[in-house]
């Protein structure tokens, strides 16, 4: 059914400062999809979720997105978030001065006054990040720190996953979430994904390896080369990739 | 304790001349708010072994503000430290003038004297001079000067508008940051809080 499409990219190409990496993608992504994107570096992995995102420095030169009947490339970074995308960062950005508590209290607000809803209450805003913090394993103190300063590689990842857990997202996109991460934050990360998933939403998870997806299972597997979807299939296409390489599709 | 003292620009009478005898200490923190235009002179001497100073300052001159701050930081014995730690915003057709020199006589050893000025530009048409000079006539010194001028972060920003906050939030957030690190000299946590709420209400009123 058409109103199941959450996402629909048609044609896209896109890249940065000039150089086109993108070079005409088309996807559907339905409601309780899960997608994997894998692909070896350069492939436009990348590109494909800082165009999703909103990234400034990139640049759409053809082709149309369409999120849940909007058409996303007309949307700002912080439209798309409210509208329910969240990209979850391959390199989470350090912001000192901020603590993760006003970080989040600015996010959520933003995101409650764009439904019409009241800004919420300071008790009621700490209960919620209390939970969602035990629900990535952080620490209390977490709130106080800055954002993503001094934090190792796992627990960079798992803010970005907190984060994802406070906003509580419709399309939520991966981006290389697995790198720098040891098994055990691996777990807490894709435990974290898991349980947010429901049926009425849908995650694009890209990755260069398979170890997340042992985590995280896709419905649909797509490979990404030169700035194109190569090949579709099913969970069976990344045992393919490991055993064969990319180059022996 | 040592007295630390907080003077705004353009309405507070702040000291020209500064004179630190044996162990004596200064801390003071210098702020012009928006739509504050003057110079500010500062020439403090470092006299007596083992005196300290400890000056901050945070600027905000977003429209068409004319600001020169210049500090002479004179260590004439050895034994002492200095810090200073100034913070600007500029913006709109603003210009602003930072000339820091740190002079450290001969006999001065085992001198310990820093500068830093930071800027954060928001417009092409803002203008921003910042000269740091040193003159060390001692040999057994530590000292360090460090001047930039830069733009708001790109990737700080994307990062949280991606979250859902709008581009003047995230400026604001980005601008508060910078000028933390200069408030937290602030000691008392009350003085300090009102500060910061005055100069958050100041860098709304520029968005």
């Amino acid at each position: 059914m058409a109103n199941d499409i959450i996402l629909k990219i048609s044609g896209l190409h896109a890249g940065i400062e000039g150089k086109e990496i993108l070079r005409g993608i088309d996807l559907e992504i339905r409601k309780g999809e899960i997608h994997a994107f894998m692909g070896p570096n350069g492939a436009g992995k990348s590109t494909l979720s800082s165009v999703l995102a909103g990234k400034p420095q990139y640049t759409v030169t053809s082709g149309s997105i369409e999120y849940m009947g909007q058409d996303l490339l007309a949307m700002s970074p912080e439209e798309r978030s409210v509208a329910g995308i969240f990209m979850s960062f391959q390199y989470p950005v350090e912001i000192p001065g901020v603590t993760i508590t006003n970080f989040m209290k600015s996010a959520v607000n933003a995101h409650r006054r764009a439904k019409g809803q009241e800004e919420l209450k300071a008790g009621d805003f700490l209960k919620l990040m209390k939970e969602k913090m035990a629900f990535v394993q952080m620490k209390s103190e977490f709130s106080k720190r800055e954002v993503n300063v001094g934090f190792s590689g796992g627990e960079k990842k798992r803010n970005e996953i907190f984060q994802m857990a406070m906003l509580d997202p419709v399309l939520s996109i991966l981006d290389e979430t697995d790198s720098g991460l040891d098994v055990d934050a691996l777990r807490i990360v894709a435990n974290g994904v898991n349980a947010l998933h429901t049926p009425e939403k849908a995650s694009i998870i890209i990755t260069h390896y398979q170890r997340l997806l042992e985590y995280i299972v896709p419905d649909i597997v797509h490979v990404l080369k030169d700035g194109r979807i190569v090949r579709t299939g099913g969970r069976e296409l990344v045992n393919l990739i490991e055993e064969n390489g990319y180059d022996g599709l | 304790m040592t007295d630390f003292r907080i003077y705004f620009a353009g309405r507070d009478q702040i000291p020209r001349d500064i004179v630190l005898g044996r162990d004596e200490r200064l801390e003071m923190l210098i702020i012009a708010l928006p739509g504050v235009s003057c110079s500010i002179p500062l020439h403090i001497v470092l006299e007596g072994e083992g005196a300290r100073a400890n000056v901050g300052g945070v600027y905000l001159c977003p429209s068409d503000e004319r600001l020169d701050i210049s500090v002479t930081m004179e260590h004439k014995v050895g034994g002492c430290v200095s810090n200073q730690d100034f913070k600007g915003i500029v913006g709109g057709t603003a210009q602003v003038g930072f000339y820091g020199r740190i002079v450290v006589a001969h006999d001065a050893q085992k001198t310990e004297a820093y500068q830093a000025d930071h800027n954060l530009l928001l417009t092409d048409t803002a203008k921003v001079t910042t000269r740091p000079q040193l003159e060390i006539y001692a040999d057994d010194v530590k000292c360090s000067h460090g001047a930039t001028v830069g733009k708001l972060d790109e990737d700080a920003q994307f990062y949280m508008r991606s979250r859902g906050i709008p581009e003047a939030e995230a400026r604001f957030l980005q601008m508060v940051s910078f000028l933390a690190p200069v408030l937290a000299m602030v000691p008392d946590e009350t003085r300090r809080a009102e500060l910061s709420e005055q100069l958050e209400m100041a860098v709304r009123s520029v968005l």
